[in-house]
């Protein structure tokens, strides 16, 4: 049997594998995804001050920090049995809307968008930020520094630091926003806006004009009927911050909505022994293998996944960019169409600069009221916010002294994980045939399937983000390497 | 003239360290302008194989971040060490083995029955744990093993020098990258480099009374005086016991240092400074003429505040301290 080695040798070295075996037709007889990589924080936390989790868990990913911040100051209002002013709850998500403007930036520019943008049957030397400058023009290239560097800006002024901040407390937030400080965001916020805006009208010029592009994007390759999981206020729309966990079957009625709190009663990790990540299913309908349909517990929790949930996006430009989607898609909710994450993305990234809007021109912003002082150890707190690359749970429970006795965390792209599997490998099913080689192109298109999950495996295996560099090596029945292709990131 | 080739990599890290590099925003255009960015896997299309085939010592400079924690690691420890003239430690794990390094005080064993058999969320009643080979229909399938300990990069090869911080700030990379870039001299092997050489204290404008404190309080359980020494309001503030260049970031938001860059020159072991630096602060009240069962008591209740102090002096320093590890 060939084997069909898809090994990430620079960027995710040792930190992320795909096989794909071919059969003596040269067929595809099956892929695994494979993540060599356990950090442990669930039991080094363990003995652990509950309170220093937001430092200790920002160590998890150096490029979502402020995720695993929020999700933990959120479990430890409850472990500590107490309710922050609304000041502070609202300063937590000013600064959450400022990082997600920066992250989604870094991936459409940066991560996945060049294979849109640059193209998919581009060199590979092209395929990175370089060439989208070089396609789009050198005033992106300013635009996207810019933009990283006002939220990344913004993000230290509220949290203490740029990456891994330091100001989440059980109860509150160690630091109040001056109208100085107000001002300074306010105009940030806009500039993200318009920024988001641009970005979006990218994507349709280039992406969705562009009829060979659109085929991939509705094309059945990269399509896949699973349940999608995301947060949702209490009137069903879209929030990254807070609110209930809703879950809507492959034709769109709801399957499940509940409090974080309640997340052992529908989410379910399996272990197989070829892999260190797990793989998360829904509860009530079980593990079934590495299928779609609505038998099986695969779910999805991403950007898409996250419109597809959702009845309406709380602020209007986004709004009318969410309905402008799903018209574009034939009026079909939910779509199914994975490449499309990365358009839902840019929605995103739209509604994250109006709500940053929202919150900083709010008048109780600059209040100085931002802590409450716990009274009480509660003992247990479940904590989740929508991390960009898919619903985040931190599980603590700890002893009368709030030293951490248990810790569980569900993380973003591990929801993902057989999605992600099941992705690569019909992506090669469908790619690879018999007597047809592996060329460059093609294997971007494999990869494509993975990275429109913008997966960071430095959250879920603890290892390491990004662009993944890519080694294919083929061999034949005996072992012997008879043709060897790489691309690097 | 060729440029001198520059280099960063990352072992077992949070990827944090590339971030703060990113975040030089556009001084990373100068940092191009003068070196020739050679290898980054982060950032750049050369492959390791490239490396490799370089002359020894042929990289002027390495930015080696992550700790030591499996086969790969080391290896990779190793080959950037040979090739470049001087390779620096780049952020906390590689410098002390930071976050990553509390796993130091837990077995594997443990680490495997939380994550696979004891998790709340866990469903595997045949106890199916990953295996380094499994055969599978199509072929075996295989999977790295980890070191017993996660160790620092200097405990595993030598060290020209050190870069502190989780991650190191980026004014400070800028610092270090400006003066080799104006040919500054370079100090002596060994030396922390575009830091301080005092503590946090020095940089942190906190008002310092001498006050000596009758027990510690955790980070929630009070409001602490925005202009006073946290230490000296019972906070658990590492900054006496950690080395300056960031600018007392967190007692600026309210929060106390806990301790990222490391212990201040001429110090070896942080939480042993930490440890020593409390004994003088803390004041627990007269002692004569009670029972030694009374100072006990009164010292528990002094040091309620501080129930986890391996994890609190040694959470970026545990591989190599004195503190050592759980494990054989």
């Amino acid at each position: 049997m060939k084997r069909v080695s898809i090994n990430p040798i620079t960027r995710l070295e040792g930190h992320g594998k795909i096989d794909i075996f071919l059969d003596g037709e040269g067929n595809v007889a099956n892929a695994y995804f494979q993540v060599p990589e356990l950090r442990g924080f669930e039991q080094f936390c363990v003995g652990r001050q509950a309170e220093d989790m937001p430092g200790i868990t920002s160590r998890i990913c150096g490029v979502c920090p402020e995720a695993h911040h929020m999700a933990a100051v959120k479990a430890l209002d409850q472990l500590f049995g107490v309710e922050p002013p609304p000041a502070a709850k609202k300063i937590r998500e000013l600064l959450y809307m400022a990082f997600f403007v920066t992250d989604h930036t870094t991936h459409f520019y940066a991560l996945g968008g060049p294979d849109f943008i640059v193209g998919p049957d581009a060199a590979p030397s092209e395929r990175n930020i370089l060439g989208v400058v070089r396609k789009v023009g050198l005033d992106i290239g300013k635009a996207v520094i810019e933009c990283r560097a006002r939220n990344h800006h913004v993000i230290r002024m509220l949290g203490g630091r740029g990456i891994h901040p330091t100001a989440g407390l059980p109860g509150g937030w160690s630091k109040s926003v001056s109208e100085q400080e107000r001002v300074e965001i306010e105009e940030a916020a806009r500039q993200n806006i318009d920024f988001a805006l641009f970005s979006l009208g990218v994507f349709e010029k280039v992406v969705w004009q562009n009829p060979l592009y659109r085929e991939m994007v509705e094309s059945d390759v990269y399509c896949h009927r699973t349940y999608s999981m995301g947060t949702v206020d209490e009137k069903g729309r879209l929030n990254f911050y807070d609110g209930q966990l809703r879950i809507v079957d492959p034709d769109g009625l709801e399957f499940a909505c509940y409090p974080a709190s309640e997340y052992l009663d529908h989410v379910s990790e399996r272990v197989e022994p070829w892999t260190y990540l797990k793989f998360p299913f829904l509860k009530k309908l079980g593990w079934k293998g590495f299928v779609d349909g609505a038998e099986s517990g695969i779910y999805a929790a991403t950007p898409l996944t996250r419109l597809n949930v959702s009845t309406s996006l709380t602020t209007p430009r986004a709004q009318g960019q969410f309905e402008k989607f799903y018209t574009a898609f034939g009026g079909r909710k939910p779509v199914h169409h994975r490449l499309a994450t990365h358009w839902a993305r840019l929605i995103e990234m739209l509604y994250a600069a109006e709500r940053m809007l929202e919150l900083a021109t709010d008048p109780e912003i600059t209040s100085p009221d931002v802590r409450a002082i716990p009274r009480n150890i509660v003992g247990k707190g479940v904590g989740s916010v929508e991390a960009p690359r898919g619903t985040l749970i931190h599980h603590y429970e700890a002893n009368e002294r709030g030293l951490l006795t248990r810790v569980n965390l569900i993380v973003g792209t591990t929801n993902n994980h057989a999605a992600i599997a099941m992705s690569i490998r019909k992506a090669a099913e469908r790619l690879i045939c018999a007597g047809k080689l592996v060329e460059e192109g093609m294997l971007n298109r494999i990869e494509m399937a993975f990275r429109l999950y913008d997966p960071c495996l430095s959250c879920a295996t603890h290892s390491l983000p990004g662009s993944m560099p890519l080694e294919v090596r083929i061999r034949n029945h005996a072992g012997e390497l008879i043709r060897s292709l790489r691309r690097e990131g | 003239m060729e440029k001198p080739k520059l280099s960063m990599y990352w072992a077992s890290s949070c990827g944090g360290c590339e971030i703060s590099l990113v975040n030089l925003h556009e001084k990373i255009l100068e940092v191009d302008q003068h070196f020739d960015f050679f290898f980054c896997p982060c950032l750049l299309d050369t492959k390791r194989e490239a490396v490799e085939a370089l002359p020894d010592g042929a990289l002027a400079i390495t930015f080696f971040n992550g700790a030591i924690r499996t086969a790969e690691n080391l290896e990779m420890a190793r080959l950037m060490r040979a090739k470049s003239q001087l390779l620096i430690a780049f952020g906390a794990c590689a410098s002390m083995g930071s976050i990553p390094a509390l796993s130091n005080l837990h077995t594997l064993a443990a680490q495997q029955r939380t994550n696979y058999l004891d998790s709340p969320s866990i469903d595997n009643p045949d106890g199916v744990l990953p295996q380094l080979r499994t055969a599978r229909p199509e072929a075996e399938l295989e999977l790295p093993e980890f070191f017993r300990t996660v160790q620092s990069l200097p405990q595993v090869v030598a060290v020209d020098y050190f870069i502190p911080g989780c991650p190191p700030e980026p004014h400070q990379i800028w610092n270090v990258v400006e003066s080799v870039i104006h040919g500054a001299p370079l100090p002596p092997k060994g030396s922390v480099l575009g830091t301080g050489v005092s503590s946090v204290c020095a940089e942190c404008p906190r008002e310092k009374n001498n006050k000596r404190i009758a027990r510690f309080h955790r980070t929630y359980e009070i409001v602490a005086d925005p202009h006073l020494c946290l230490l000296e309001q019972g906070l658990v503030c590492m900054g006496i016991a950690t080395r300056d260049g960031c600018g007392a970031l967190c007692p600026q938001v309210n929060m106390p240092c806990t301790g990222c860059y490391g212990p201040p020159e001429g110090v070896a072991d942080q939480g042993a400074k930490m440890i020593s630096a409390l004994g003088s602060v803390l004041d627990i009240g007269d002692y004569k003429g009670i029972s030694e069962k009374q100072v006990a008591e009164k010292t528990d209740a002094a040091l309620g505040g501080l129930p986890d102090p391996a994890g609190v002096f040694y959470k970026y320093s545990l591989s190599g301290s004195i503190w050592g590890s759980k494990l054989p």
